[in-house]
């Protein structure tokens, strides 16, 4: 391309008249659409030349429209819980699958949140309704590793589009307050394994308490240790109480979990063992609904001690993101794809909830409850 | 005076370009995007400070070597337009990952980087001003993109329409 030396430059290189002439026309015409295929390539990568994409925020719309009126301020799923703090002794027997920090023998303070699954952060305690457990462990060296668990063995579904379509065929009717039974019967049609994974759900019976509740991982990950060699495991933290399944008839009172949660911790620490099992290859770690065989090596990493419980409140558990790919080096995300979807749909939640003004939670305590 | 960028200003300024234009397309993508969420900001993160690490070279390098003067016939309206939005550029450059850096801050967020680096805390945890501050990235993050976009037409019109060495004074 030929360019004049800028000291010889005529200032009427720059007047309109000289911009106006033909070949100056075509060329700014051709930069205008080179200009243009950029914004174009800008708008393919945002989704926009695609919008009936699923994306992160219709995940998190399909929860605020299944669960009216709007609930600011709130998690749009496990909206209901309470926050919890104590530490993790680790014994040391896992740091030669994972060269994680918080693998290493010794204690790491954490915090956390226990909830039930939902999107109204005052529905009354039921029984059959997912628990899940949230922690945070700070580890010495300033990582940090955060995990999400629920109280059931698999998930229903093992895709996004399939967790999306599960989220619609639950959408209450805005007349009748229920989901459509037809709308049901083609999302478990169309899914068979959430019907699968829902008779294996069906065959473990909820737990009577929080506190004797096992919660698991359930997606698979990845344990890395400091030769580089990769394991895929899952875990669960399996309580010390005795387990107890729900009662027939539940205790009366809307927040009876919680309470008993809290009576239970004034009475002393509550603890879990965090079992890691250890996958074989060919062990499905993309498949959330299927369970792995029974025989595999379950390792007790340590001891998870609650001493604890706290209302949600400004600074504690309800202003953190439980993301579950907060991960420290040593654990590092499957290839399950419900993982980045949970990420991600965790961060639009939390993204919103963060500018919304804030309301008590519905499980108040006067203080924290501490021995 | 040489009429062209000094060679560390180019090179500092084409990997930029790469890293930059890069990141803008990452972060459109990774806000939508539920597969590859977690593989996108696992990138934009470290990537983000890379850039703002750069960009404090680049400055310290544009005192120390200042660029080639304008060509002298530029009227003063362009003049200005030109140095208006090569500042409203650095700023950016400065402002998006350090916006980026304190949002998660205040959200409470671990600022891991790559393997167990990571960053301290620049704010202190507080979920309204992660808020107010994840709004501002994304506004920045637009007026960042139109700003590159008025930057690339600008140099190709230096390039093909006023051939006055504008160009050339940066390229290759």
């Amino acid at each position: 391309m030929y360019e004049d030396d800028p000291k010889d430059i005529p200032a009427t290189r720059y007047s309109l008249s000289a911009l106006l002439r033909p070949p100056s026309l075509l060329r700014l015409g051709l930069i205008g659409g080179a200009l243009a295929a950029v914004v174009v390539c800008f708008a393919w990568a945002a989704g926009w030349l695609a919008p009936g994409r699923l994306d992160q925020a219709r995940i998190i719309n399909a929860f605020e429209a299944a669960n009216r009126p709007q609930q600011p301020g709130f998690r749009r799923n496990h909206a209901k819980g309470v926050c919890l703090t104590g530490w993790f002794d680790s014994n040391g027997a896992a740091a030669g699958y994972s060269k994680a920090v918080v693998f290493q023998p010794g204690r790491v303070p954490v915090f956390g949140r226990l909830a039930m699954a939902g999107g109204m952060p005052r529905a009354p305690d039921n029984p059959k309704t997912v628990r899940s457990m949230a922690l945070n462990f700070n580890l010495p060296n300033g990582e940090v590793w955060r995990t999400g668990m629920n109280d059931i063995p698999v998930f229903t579904v093992n895709t996004a589009q399939g967790f999306y379509d599960q989220q619609n065929a639950n959408m209450p009717d805005p007349k009748t307050h229920k989901p459509d039974p037809l709308a049901l019967k083609a999302f478990l049609a169309a899914h068979p394994e959430a019907v699968q994974a829902t008779s294996i759900i069906k065959s473990h019976p909820f737990a009577a308490d929080f506190a004797n509740s096992t919660f698991n991982s359930l997606n698979a990950f990845r344990f890395l240790d400091t030769a580089g060699h990769v394991t895929p495991v899952r875990w669960a933290m399996v309580p010390e109480d005795q387990f107890v399944p729900e009662a027939a008839a539940p205790p009366k009172g809307a927040n009876y979990l919680f309470d008993q949660l809290i009576a239970r911790i004034d009475k002393g620490p509550a603890r879990w063992h965090l079992i890691v099992t250890i996958g074989q290859p060919g062990d499905p770690t993309r498949d959330v609904t299927v369970q792995w065989r029974n025989d595999r090596k379950k390792i007790d990493a340590g001891t998870l001690t609650i001493t604890t419980i706290a209302s949600e409140a400004t600074g504690n558990c309800r202003d953190i993101n439980f993301d579950p790919l907060v991960l420290p080096a040593g654990i590092a995300p499957s290839d399950d794809p419900l993982l980045s979807l949970r990420s991600a749909a965790y961060a639009v939640s939390f993204t919103r909830r963060a500018g919304e003004p804030k309301m008590p939670s519905a499980v108040q305590l006067a203080t924290g409850r501490a021995h | 005076m040489s009429d062209r960028f000094p060679l560390l200003s180019r090179i500092l300024h084409w990997v930029m370009a790469v890293l930059i234009l890069t990141m803008l397309f990452i972060g459109i993508a990774m806000v939508a995007s539920l597969s590859d969420y977690h593989r996108l900001v696992a990138i934009h993160k470290p990537l983000g400070i890379l850039i703002l690490v750069l960009v404090a070279i680049r400055l310290i390098n544009r005192l120390l070597n200042p660029p080639p003067p304008l060509p002298a016939g530029m009227p003063g309206f362009l003049r200005f337009a030109a140095h208006a939005s090569h500042w409203l550029l650095y700023s950016l450059m400065f402002a998006l990952p350090l916006v980026g850096w304190g949002m998660l801050s205040a959200a409470g967020y671990p600022i891991a980087l790559v393997g167990d680096w990571h960053l301290p805390s620049i704010l202190p945890h507080n979920v309204a001003l992660y808020a107010f501050l994840r709004a501002l990235h994304t506004v920045l993050a637009f007026l960042l993109f139109g700003t590159f976009i008025a930057h690339l037409g600008a140099a190709l019109t230096h390039a093909f329409v006023f051939k006055d060495g504008v160009f050339r004074s940066m390229a290759s």
